[in-house]
């Protein structure tokens, strides 16, 4: 299980929280139609350390920007985005 | 090559001579190039690609490159289930191909995978399931594949165990049961493919993780590993699960993101549960295997690892579930629980084409639906990496959908991976 440590409410178990998707497959209005597509449909899908948005949907509400390990589940940082 | 046909008769003869003559099944290979075909991932898929290329196109030098064991990754985690009744006509032509080579695949083989086609059966909890599931059973029907629509006193025939109360945490109404539908023994698949393909001279190079790909300009002409380079001609990933990790040494970024899955399996009983039981609406199944453990499992762990570990959290859903479905289940021990990790798609449907790269072929994104599809898709796969075009049923799967608007998106959930 998963211990994030919100920002804003401290340490919390991984059920209060809810994954968006990666930093770099944000869709942006005026993206390029490959860029949107690729942000939109692909991943780079690291085994390793990638950048993450969640939320804390069942405490703050608050979007997180999260360095996460893919294989070893290590939090590096947690940061409001 | 060469193996001793499995039979009644070898048994009889194990039995006079204390089972001293059997031989490996298969043998420990070392890699020799170059390959017509290199095949990257021993799982089911691999293997019975290898076994295809090799069998029906003809194709005899075949590389199978695995990093671990035969049987040892998604293969040897899953809950066995085979089935068919999916909606999309895109999705019920390759499971259904599948399901027909399932039967009859243990002669094929010479191996007895212990198919058994128990019917499996889909739970309905409400009026609006029910609606759900006629119209389901409808578009299966259309397409010539089977589908029953069950009342509640069917269910409750059928399995006995389950809760049919009126006051029951999720009542049931009823069900659609797709009776060619089943289970089998999963690493006799692996072991089953794997020693067939073996004795059609197929390499099968195990503990040989690929670390690169060979390039000639855009051409992939081989593959780096940990027991050196090999070439070949054309180069198929067959590794769900780590697809996208594969594909990204080359430089591709995959719509495919991996995901862990779960699974549980309870102390062995005497016979309590002969149907495959789904409940597609609290999203839990379960089934009794032939050595009288329940296996069950759930939701994914819904975010982004690698890790062949999940949370206890999504593993308390699915029994939750399976309990309150079937309340007997309270009183058996669990003994074993794991994860697999599994390359969830962007539409829910796998991937199966040519990438960006002339001669590099990939094979993934079955999401958490694989197992079932292991001998169609090996024998499709084979047909890709023997003739450079895909089959009729793959063509709908390759990986341009995406940008084309083709996606073939079962549960109408949009492009995120995590909400299959």
């Amino acid at each position: 299980m998963l211990l994030i440590p919100c920002p804003h409410c401290g340490p919390r178990n991984q059920e209060e929280f809810a994954y968006e998707r990666t930093l770099d497959s944000v869709v942006r209005l005026d993206d390029a139609p490959d860029v949107a597509l690729s942000a939109l449909y692909t991943r780079a899908n690291l085994r390793g350390d990638d950048h993450e948005i969640w939320t804390h949907a069942q405490g703050c509400g608050q979007w997180l920007r999260l360095t996460r390990h893919r294989m070893t589940h290590a939090i590096h940082s947690v940061e409001p985005l | 090559m060469g193996a001793e046909r499995y039979s009644a008769l070898a048994l009889l003869r194990g039995a006079m001579t204390g089972h001293r003559h059997w031989g490996r099944a298969w043998r420990a290979a070392e890699p020799r190039g170059p390959y017509d075909v290199i095949i990257i991932g021993g799982g089911g898929h691999g293997l019975a690609t290898a076994y295809y290329l090799a069998r029906d196109h003809g194709v005899r030098r075949v590389a199978v490159v695995e990093k671990g064991y035969i049987g040892g990754g998604n293969t040897g985690r899953n809950t066995t289930i085979v089935r068919s009744n999916y909606r999309q006509p895109a999705l019920q032509r390759l499971f259904e191909y599948s399901l027909k080579l399932w039967h009859g695949l243990s002669d094929d083989l010479n191996y007895n995978v212990m198919f058994s086609p128990r019917g499996a059966l889909f739970l309905g909890h409400s009026d609006a399931d029910m609606v759900r599931l006629a119209e389901r059973g409808d578009a299966m029907i259309a397409q010539g594949l089977d589908a029953d629509l069950i009342d509640r006193d069917a269910v409750a025939r059928l399995v006995p165990l389950l809760d049919m109360g009126r006051d029951a945490r999720w009542p049931i109404e009823g069900g659609l049961i797709q009776r060619r539908g089943g289970t089998a023994r999963h690493d006799a698949v692996a072991w089953g493919y794997a020693r067939a393909a073996d004795d059609l001279g197929v390499d099968i190079i195990e503990n040989c993780e690929v670390t690169g790909f060979l390039r000639d300009g855009n051409r992939v002409t081989g593959v780096s590993t940990t027991r050196g380079d090999i070439s070949g001609g054309r180069t198929g990933i067959c590794v769900a699960g780590n697809s996208g990790h594969v594909a990204g040494l080359a430089g591709l970024r995959l719509p495919l993101e991996s995901h862990t899955l779960q699974a549980w399996v309870t102390e062995p009983v005497k016979p309590m549960i002969d149907t495959v039981v789904m409940s597609q609406t609290l999203h839990c199944y379960f089934s009794q295997s032939d050595k009288g453990g329940i296996v069950g499992g759930g939701d994914p762990d819904f975010f982004p690892s690698y890790a062949q570990r999940g949370a206890p959290l999504r593993l308390d859903d699915s029994i939750s579930q399976a309990i309150a479905l079937a309340p007997a289940l309270s009183r058996l021990r669990m003994v074993r629980t794991w994860a697999g990790v599994t390359d969830m798609s962007f539409d829910g449907s796998p991937v199966i084409g040519e990438t960006p790269l002339d001669g590099l072929y990939v094979n993934g994104g079955w999401c958490y639906g694989g197992f079932k599809a292991t001998p169609g898709s090996g024998k499709l796969y084979a047909h890709l990496l023997a003739t450079g075009t895909s089959h009729a049923i793959t063509a709908p799967f390759d990986l341009a959908r995406f940008a084309q608007g083709r996606t073939i998106d079962e549960v109408g959930a949009g492009p995120m991976p995590q909400h299959r």
